[in-house]
């Protein structure tokens, strides 16, 4: 038990996270598990055809199953604001996930676009009544077909977070004239988060006032956009997330469910809630976009890179999607002395695509750690040596500096924990029994970001704590960390501390996403104890109580508490404190690069007779600046490999080239790991503060999956000589 | 889902009369693939006839050294029974080795055998499928079928049998009892399934309103020499690429009986009659598992993106055959 | 159906139960008792696990008309009053929960793997939580809980 240590700073310690007695209980209570007098529950009806118009629904059969309270089609649903258009001026407004006016419009744009939802007494009733619901179709022609679609890409535009492509020198000719290359086509399929909470949403109207108990990643800007959608003002909705069953990227922004829950709750007057099925979760929810990547690498003999090319193809929809950074890493990694880079998208009648745990990120760094595995067996040198002998000083394509690197140390303490000195170069030497086993090494890298979150700190005369900040909490641990760093912070123990969070009637805070919650919130709750801090001092030296305990001083000044605000949620404040966030983002972008960073090693054995692969040891250590709970922090970049395992091995939407369609959207057709595919995990963290971050911190939420499919591809190549270039590497690509 | 009626009747006879008197009418078993159906609208009979409490939970010896098991006996329950692994591991090697602990404890024997294909087409009402929709067509033959069927298949249907126990059955020349309107009757496991040709609607060779009661293991001597091996695409809790059941019975380094059958090749179990018959009275030796396993799948005819399984249940074979010989060996 | 069961010992009915309902529909929506979570509702997560009859199933799967009569536990059967399981300790002192919603079914499922094997090996751990889905923790944390469940109790 490690809930108090006396006489310690917290953070840093690996305390046990406060919402842990409720969720082994059985106690927390998520979005689908709030009870209203009169609930009704919803079932969606999915769209069968990939793009199309609706030309009659039959709602006759649905509507006379016993307990259906009503079925809403475009044809009778209450009137829908249309999306805003995406804007830099309105972070909100990115947070559309598509750019349909759901039931507002009798065109179809992708194969499970919601057409119509069933309100019903029970939820059997809806969904059975949902199977009835029959709809009539005008089909047009569809453009579905990803890889048919690839050379019809085009130049992604850029913006100043996200670069659609960048240069240094001529990478071409560079390569043209290399005496060692490597040139290789690499594919990532569809990926999808498959969080274990499906997405839910319990909606409840009185009068113009809306609660929405919804499973997001994204409490203040739901709450904008359901405002802009319904026609209300911000101040009358309320959004509650307190517990949300994992995200991933997979619920930061409003998907068909909540605004269709929010609807129907309208439309029937009724509290609804919606609990997405898990074939909604897949038609319904946007996913990672698949990947066509090219990476070129030239060499001289002794492995200094004159040349980087990496170019990508992604996939986005007609009615909405998102750039995705898959080039980025190739920005940072190596210092080569040419280097292009280039992103370019199709355009499909699909859902959009959105966020997924590292985003560009995670397959990219497959790619191009792959290829300088490759280049590593052309030149016949250690692969981690390789990338040592390229290690930049300052950022490759810009010459800007690096907040923090530790590369070296982490490729240092990695190779030493692992035992990477005991692998044997060639490729196919180790074999055990019917296995061939083989090492595989990769960088990762994810860059680290903070943004603005207002918080309230309130320091009372009894000694308690209450941090106020509407941010959510889908596992990660924000919540306890953010108590160790405002008990350090005032001086008080960890059990005086209560965080407020998951509300959007707290003080407004950012997403969850980007790995730059937990430091943002941090950055204002450090704010505000310091604020409380120097009220404090000024009270005690009013009553001569310096070097008192706060107690002692509240009570001595007769003050019951003290408050102390980081940001404004007045409409004024919003603006003032987006346009301070905004300049801050580009002002570190513009001056630092900044990143969290790691080396992944494995260990795999391939089965000689069947090809099938699994991870039998995995060191990872990682530079992620200062780690606050080691127990949280830790769990997460765990979490991370394992979901890059699943990338690597298995996950893979399987769409059919037909029709567009998702063939495969359950939890037995998604392959995503079990226990049994995991082996003992090693990690270790350098936890050396980064200088420009607050606390140090770097982020953990992402990092941990970039660069573990391409550890793995290596560890396949070396066990098996096989290299596989396309994902997920599935036994019937080895087997021989 | 569809609603329909449950009843738990008292006696066998009466379910059976209750499903052959309603062309909509099914037994419910575990219900881990029922139900699953049901709620996808593959499935959606108006009368489910709970037989749970029914078929005999119970496994007999039988007096030439096999066993008898009751239709309701559950999967863990089976898998973890002494005289099981002692006498036939290939079976409970082959029930471990599916789906996960929880459904294991609801999936009956009767149950298991008669679960369907989990062609992603199949699975999918809104595409066509001749299994779900006679001529429909098959979706599987130009999408997606890695999965699917290399020996027996027909233009109707590529679909594969999903279920690990039946494969390790077909091997131990198991004998399903049956109880159906006109009375009882028994079927060779290795012909319960059927191969698709123009009727892939038709799992199994039982008529409407047939029961499965028992499963009779005949004794086999060299039952204990017996192994399952199962390759997927993840660790655990996966249906086959492949899978192979075996038993090997060798004297003086030669292969004095065998039986052998796959998973994960065909629209049944295939039991690998050929391999057999041209391995008893050979050497023991990889060489000639290598030229049996290689006479068995002569015939495959692989679709665009299932090739694969030709080598792998070769290569699969090969290993189990080698593995039980130095058992034998040993022994 | 009025539907009789025995629930975390305590006999329970409910009224106007159709009978092809889920178990886990009638824990959660009709007894208050949403500890059991629908992840996937087909049986491939495990996140509904609970006792019936002193095995664990997924209660997705069962029927409610066949759970009639039946004895079941669920995750909020296990704490006595305000003190944890081991099992649910352990899981709070590993850091094997992050979001919580395959935390009840991995613990129902623990619990029972401890009741019939005492002291499991790793790899009976991994096979035996197979089916339980985690989206999360890496699994990793979940292995340490339940080996220190197994060496406290």
């Amino acid at each position: 038990m490690t809930r108090t240590v006396d006489g310690e700073h917290l953070v840093g310690q690996p305390i046990d996270r406060i919402d842990g007695p409720a969720k082994t209980t059985g106690g927390a209570r998520f979005s689908a598990e709030h009870a209203y007098p009169g609930l009704t529950h919803a079932a969606l009806v999915p769209a069968t055809v990939s793009r199309g118009r609706i030309t009659a629904i039959d709602t006759a059969a649905a509507a006379a199953v016993p307990g259906v309270i009503t079925v809403l089609t475009h044809g009778n649903a209450p009137k829908l604001n249309p999306p805003k258009r995406p804007t830099p001026a309105n972070l909100s407004t990115l947070v559309s996930g598509t750019q349909v006016n759901y039931l507002n419009t009798d065109e179809v744009h992708w194969d499970g676009q919601p057409v119509a939802v069933v309100v019903a007494e029970t939820s059997h009733a809806a969904r059975e009544a949902a199977a009835l619901v029959h709809v009539s179709y005008e089909r047009l022609p569809a453009v579905v077909d990803f890889a048919a679609e690839e050379p019809n890409a085009v130049a992604q535009k850029g913006n100043p977070v996200m670069p659609g492509s960048a240069k240094k020198g001529d990478a071409d000719a560079a390569l043209a004239v290399a005496p060692v290359t490597v040139d290789a086509r690499y594919t990532t399929p569809q990926h999808h988060h498959n969080a274990l909470e499906p997405h839910a949403t319990t909606a409840v109207w009185q009068g113009d006032e809306l609660t929405v108990h919804d499973s997001t990643q994204s409490i203040t800007w739901l709450r904008k956009h359901l405002a802009l959608r319904f026609g209300v003002p911000e101040a009358k909705v309320r959004v509650l997330a307190p517990f949300v069953g994992g995200g991933f990227g997979g619920k930061g922004f409003a998907w068909p469910g909540t605004i269709i829950a929010v609807l129907a709750a309208r439309a029937t007057g009724r509290p609804v809630r919606l609990l997405l099925t898990r074939e909604d979760v897949h038609r319904a929810v946007g996913a990672r976009t698949p990947s066509a990547q090219r990476v070129a690498l030239g060499a001289d003999t002794g492995g200094r890179l004159t040349a980087l090319v990496h170019t990508s193809v992604t996939r986005t929809s007609r009615v909405g999607g998102q750039p995705e950074q898959v080039t980025a890493p190739a920005q940072h990694l190596y210092d080569a002395t040419n280097i292009r880079t280039a992103q370019s998208q199709t355009t499909l009648d699909w859902m959009p695509n959105t966020s997924m745990r590292a985003p560009g990120d995670a397959i990219g760094s497959f790619a191009l750690e792959s290829a300088i595995d490759e280049l590593a067996g052309e030149l016949g040198i250690d692969p981690v040596e390789l990338r040592m002998r390229n290690e930049p000083e300052r950022n490759p394509i810009d010459g800007k500096r690096f907040s923090h690197r530790m590369l070296r140390e982490a490729y240092a303490l990695g190779a030493r924990r692992f035992g990477w000195e005991n692998r044997s170069p060639e490729p196919r030497s180790t074999r055990d029994g019917r296995w061939l086993v083989g090492m595989g090494v990769a960088t990762a890298y994810h860059p680290a970001m903070q943004f603005t979150a207002n918080v309230t700190v309130r320091l009372a005369a009894d000694g308690t704590v209450t941090v106020r900040c509407g941010f959510q909490e889908m596992g990660m641990g924000n919540a306890t960390v953010q108590a160790q760093i405002a008990a350090d912070a005032l001086g008080v123990p960890f059990e005086a501390v209560r965080v407020e969070y998951g509300d959007s009637a707290l003080p407004a805070s950012v997403m969850a996403g980007g790995s730059m919650q937990t430091s943002t919130v941090a950055g204002s709750v450090l704010a505000a104890c310091g604020k409380l801090t120097r009220r404090l001092s000024t009270l005690a030296r009013r009553t001569g109580m310096q070097g008192r305990t706060p107690t002692e001083i509240l009570t001595a000044a007769r003050v019951p508490f003290i408050d102390a605000a980081v940001g404004s949620d007045t409409r004024l404040g919003a603006l003032a404190g987006q346009a301070r966030m905004l300049a801050k983002v580009v002002r570190d972008q513009r001056t630092w690069a900044k990143a969290a960073c790691g080396a992944h090693f494995c260990e795999v054995r391939v089965d000689a007779d069947t090809g099938e692969v699994r991870v039998s040891r995995w060191t990872a250590a990682f530079d992620v600046g200062r780690v606050i709970n080691r127990k949280t922090a830790f769990s997460q970049l765990r979490g991370g490999i394992v979901m890059g395992i699943g990338m690597a091995l298995f996950e893979e939407a399987l769409v059919d080239r037909r029709t567009g369609r998702i063939m495969n959207p359950s939890l037995s057709g998604y392959h995503v790991p079990v226990h049994a595919d995991v082996p003992p995990i090693d990690i270790a963290c350098l936890d050396e503060p980064d200088p420009t971050m607050p606390l140090g911190i770097l982020g953990v939420g992402e990092v941990g999956i970039t660069g573990v499919a391409a550890a793995i591809a290596n560890a396949i190549h070396h066990a098996t000589g096989s290299r596989i270039r396309d994902l997920p590497i599935t036994p019937d690509k080895l087997v021989t | 889902m569809i609603p329909f009626d449950y009843r738990r009747p008292d006696d066998i006879g009466t379910a059976v009369a209750t499903v052959t008197g309603n062309p909509r009418a099914a037994f419910l078993g575990g219900g881990t693939n029922l139900v699953d159906h049901m709620k996808l609208g593959v499935a959606e009979p108006e009368l489910l006839v709970d037989v749970t409490g029914l078929t005999s939970r119970d496994i007999e010896r039988l007096p030439d050294g096999g066993l008898r098991v009751g239709a309701g006996v559950r999967n863990s329950d089976l898998a973890a029974d002494p005289l099981v692994r002692e006498r036939f591991p290939v079976l409970a090697q082959a029930l471990l080795s599916g789906a996960s602990g929880q459904l294991r404890n609801l999936a009956t024997t009767g149950g298991n055998l008669l679960q369907r294909t989990r062609c992603v087409y199949f699975q999918d009402v809104t595409t066509p499928c001749n299994k779900r929709e006679p001529g429909q067509g098959c979706s599987a033959l130009e999408g997606y079928h890695r999965h699917h069927a290399v020996l027996g298949a027909s233009r109707q249907c590529v679909a594969v049998h999903p279920s690990d126990l039946a494969v390790a059955l077909a091997a131990l020349d198991a004998v399903v009892r049956v109880q159906g309107p006109g009375g009882e009757r028994t079927i060779p496991a290795e012909t319960l399934h059927r191969l698709p040709g123009e009727h892939p609607e038709r799992d199994t060779v039982l008529e409407h309103g047939e029961l499965i009661t028992a499963v009779d293991l005949p004794g086999l001597p060299f039952g204990p020499r017996s192994r399952y091996r199962k390759a997927r695409d993840r660790a655990s809790f996966a249906f086959a690429l492949v899978s192979v059941a075996a038993a090997l019975d060798v004297a003086g380094g030669l292969v004095r009986d065998v039986r052998i059958a796959f998973g994960g090749l065909a629209h049944k179990p295939w039991r690998a009659r050929l391999a057999e018959d041209a391995l008893r009275g050979r050497p023991a030796a990889p060489d000639e598992f290598r030229a049996a396993a290689e006479a068995e799948l002569a015939d495959a005819q692989p679709l665009r993106d299932n090739g694969f399984k030709v080598p792998m249940a070769r290569n699969m074979l090969v290993s189990v055959l080698t593995e039980l010989s130095a058992e034998d060996g040993a022994a | 159906m009025r539907l009789n069961v025995t629930v975390n010992g305590e006999p329970k009915q409910a009224d106007d139960v159709w009978e092809g309902e889920s178990l886990l529909y009638v824990l959660r929506e009709r007894l208050g008792l949403p500890g059991s979570k629908n992840a996937c509702e087909q049986g491939e997560c495990g996140s509904c696990t609970v006792y019936l009859d002193g095995v664990p199933v997924c209660s997705c799967l069962v029927a409610a008309g066949q759970a009639e009569g039946h004895d079941v536990r669920t995750v909020e059967g296990l704490a006595d009053g305000d003190t944890l399981d081991p099992v649910q300790q352990s899981f709070v002192d590993a850091g094997a929960v992050q979001c919580g919603f395959c935390t009840p079914g991995l613990v129902v499922a623990a619990h029972d793997l401890l009741h019939r094997v005492p002291d499991p090996s790793d790899e009976e751990i991994r096979e035996a939580l197979a089916g339980n889905l985690c989206r999360c923790t890496g699994y990793e944390k979940i292995l340490d809980a339940v080996r220190n469940a197994a060496a406290t109790s």
